[in-house]
């Protein structure tokens, strides 16, 4: 393991979260939240934050333990660090987010099972130093942040004709997607999208990836 | 506490003698006892020493009712058969809340092994059995060691432990026992950590404080969706495999709008009631 490979600059670093390998549309991890919690704008940009806040912290408590733990269980020590970090961000919002937390509070506690946060801190935290670690955590957690807000608003605006619970859309709003069926088809179209501009730049579509974990 | 059962929607029969004054009876559900049910009638049963008391509310099989009466120094408790209960709940979590398609969880692993029919089904009895196990260790420990200490703020660092040794231990087990089984259901084990259906169970079962039956019969329900869901889509994507897909719609796009047209049709299930 190349303990000391120089970091990425930190443009590179941000911007790869959010479009080269953006957590939910590109490398297609943690899904689960990214279509639940989506009907409404306020979910999911509460949900995204609480997953960047979560993503950055565990980033760097990697990086800065890397030459504590043994390779042989940094797995479980890596999930007990992001358990305990949950475990925070669920007490803070539960104490002060109580509305919201009473809609995605399960989802909360799932972001221990991420895939997306377990991955950064085995592929960057393991081999660089805590700023480069912040650093590619606010990428990635933006990315997913980025990708709840697309997904939220758009879920909102048509299943519910209103942005933030503030009604915009004249007509009546298509019930679809805001039931689960819709989270799978919002996801579907804007995952074709990303493909699209892909296409659009001249780029060869990356072979789908799904099931990294 | 004596005997009594929900015999039709609104009549329950009691197993003992009670006053045939109507105001003297009190009915309420388990739920909220402080909300009593409008009784219409009390008349002896078809036995001797049987009471049948007629309710205006519809009475369901499923729930807890108590009954109780001025004069009589006894109560009646009235709770669904345990079998029917544990029915209920598997079916419930199985179809009518799947925990893929209504409740979204476990996508990464779903579109990861819903390739091929064989992964399909190999995943989805690994999952089940390990599920089943998990869920109902997280139950005991939760009910008999976080609760009764105070500890729930280590839910979440608890039952991610006990899933994580589990698989580990599964794992160790199967490989001295029968090292075939092993290698047909070994990689399996590994994703199922990251599943996180397997960490919303027992966080589900904590959450509602579900007794022994309900914590088992979620579990295995989740285990049973989790597989249903698994081989149809692994159905559908061979088949999709074959079809002129447009290009940018390749790959996971399609599995995700297909995943879709499943939820929209598991609907249906929401209607079905279980008596």
């Amino acid at each position: 393991m190349s303990t000391n490979r120089p970091p990425p600059p930190i443009s590179t670093m941000l911007m790869r979260g959010l479009f080269e390998e953006n957590p939910v549309f590109r490398l297609a991890l943690s899904l689960c939240p990214a279509v639940a919690v989506t009907t409404s704008l306020k979910n999911g940009l509460m949900l995204g934050c609480a997953v960047l806040i979560v993503q950055v912290l565990s980033s760097m408590s990697g990086s800065l333990i890397k030459h504590v733990i043994n390779p042989k269980i940094r797995i479980p020590v890596f999930t007990i660090i992001i358990a305990i970090w949950v475990s925070a961000m669920d007490m803070i919002l539960a104490a002060y987010f109580a509305s919201v937390y009473q809609e995605v509070g399960l989802y909360v506690k799932l972001i221990v099972a991420f895939a997306i946060i377990i991955s950064r801190m085995e592929l960057f935290s393991m081999k660089h130093n805590v700023v480069p670690s912040f650093w590619d955590g606010l990428g990635m957690g933006l990315g997913f942040l980025a990708a709840m807000i697309m997904t939220g608003s758009f879920r909102e605006l048509l299943g519910s004709g209103s942005i933030f619970g503030i009604a915009l859309v004249p007509f009546k709003p298509l019930l679809l997607v805001v039931l689960p069926a819709g989270g799978f088809f919002t996801i579907g179209l804007i995952m074709a999208l990303f493909n699209w501009v892909d296409v659009k730049r001249g780029h060869k579509i990356p072979t789908a990836g799904g099931g990294h974990g | 506490m004596a005997d009594a059962q929900v015999i039709s929607p609104n009549q329950i029969l009691v197993n003992g003698q009670l006053p045939a004054d109507v105001a003297a009876i009190r009915l309420v559900r388990k739920a909220d006892a402080d909300i009593p049910m409008a009784v219409t009638s009390v008349k002896p049963g078809a036995q001797p020493n049987s009471t049948l008391v007629t309710t205006t509310e519809t009475l369901n099989t499923q729930e807890h009712y108590l009954l109780t009466a001025t004069g009589v120094d006894q109560a009646w408790a009235i709770s669904p058969s345990p079998l029917a209960l544990l029915i209920s709940v598997i079916i419930g979590s199985a179809l009518i809340n799947n925990f893929v398609f209504t409740r979204y969880l476990g996508l990464c692993v779903f579109f990861g092994v819903s390739r091929n029919k064989d992964t399909a089904i190999g995943m989805g009895i690994t999952f089940t059995i390990v599920g089943m196990l998990s869920g109902l260790l997280a139950w005991a420990l939760n009910t008999y060691a976080l609760v009764p200490l105070k500890l729930n703020f280590l839910q979440i660092i608890a039952f991610i432990g006990i899933v994580a040794c589990l698989v580990q231990g599964v794992d160790l087990v199967l490989k001295k026992v029968n090292p075939l089984l092993h290698r047909k259901f070994g990689i399996y084990l590994v994703l199922i950590t990251t599943n996180c259906i397997i960490l919303a169970v027992p966080l589900l079962n904590a959450t509602s404080g579900a007794t022994f039956l309900e914590a088992m019969g979620l579990a295995i329900g989740s285990g049973l969706g989790f597989a249903i869901a698994l081989f149809l889509m692994s159905c559908a994507i061979e088949k999709v495999n074959m079809a002129p897909v447009p290009m940018i719609f390749r790959g996971l796009p399609i599995a995700f709008i297909i995943a879709g047209l499943f939820a929209l049709s598991f609907l249906g299930f929401s209607g079905l009631k279980v008596a």
